[in-house]
């Protein structure tokens, strides 16, 4: 049911969703959410971003909270699309699109796939900024809301 | 034992190596044993884990924390905080 590509092409967000609701009448929700590469970062231009990853580990990754997710909510589909190489402000970086029959399970999923792929999905950005490249630091904020969801799954363990 | 090595993002740049095979000598066990071995390799080695804290790791693909053990682990990886998304 899900789908998970790692790539170096652009994809179709529009048509990503359409997909996962085609020729089915369940699906009464569908969240699609992108990351897109700006032009700026903590006061400073941003030019491109030059995304790494570690190939078989980032998909088996990805794949490991894709499975979580359809375990926590009542999914009907999934779609993950991470690419790789080097974006320039204003290219897609990360498409994530949950269906559910209710929208609260499709925007929850979509939230948890995306904290995770943040801080647990094995990608690097470098920047091209103004004097050269940089790698982008992680940000605190960034585990923060990943943690969220631990907390989240400790407090339901223990209900 | 025998098992390759694999370096991302600084970790790679600083080490000025993608991957290596190495024979980790006896009385390594855990992770937290490589990193230091390692670091005591040269000074690129030196210079990336210099704070070993920040670095991560994976064995066969999976992440680990320092104190997991390596006798079993046929890659392991190291490389920063991660920031993909």
């Amino acid at each position: 049911m899900a789908t998970i590509r790692l790539q170096r092409e652009d994809f179709d967000a529009a048509a990503e969703a359409a997909k996962i609701t085609r020729g089915r009448t369940d699906i009464g929700a569908v969240v699609s959410f992108a990351g897109i590469c700006r032009d700026h970062e903590a006061g400073h231009g941003v030019s491109a971003l030059t995304l790494e990853h570690y190939p078989g580990m980032a998909e088996e990754e990805i794949a490991r909270h894709v499975a979580e997710a359809e375990r926590r909510w009542p999914l009907l589909g999934v779609t993950v699309i991470h690419r790789y190489g080097r974006m320039v402000p204003g290219d897609n970086i990360v498409l994530v699109v949950t269906a559910s029959a209710h929208r609260t399970a499709a925007f929850a999923a979509a939230e948890f796939l995306m904290d995770y792929l943040k801080t647990r999905a094995p990608f690097w950005k470098q920047e091209e900024r103004a004097g050269g490249t940089a790698w982008v630091d992680a940000k605190d904020a960034d585990d923060a809301a990943a943690e969220r969801w631990e907390q989240r799954s400790g407090r339901d363990a223990a209900e | 034992m025998s098992v390759t090595l694999r370096y991302f993002a600084w970790v790679r740049e600083r080490i000025g190596k993608t991957e290596e095979v190495v024979d980790l000598p006896a009385g390594i066990r855990t992770v937290g044993d490589v990193v230091t071995w390692l670091a005591g390799r040269g000074e690129e080695y030196a210079h990336a884990f210099e704070n070993p804290k920040v670095v991560r790791a994976a064995i066969d693909r999976t992440h680990v924390r320092p104190d997991a053990a390596v006798a079993q682990a046929r890659e392991i990886a190291f490389f920063p905080p991660m920031t993909g998304g």
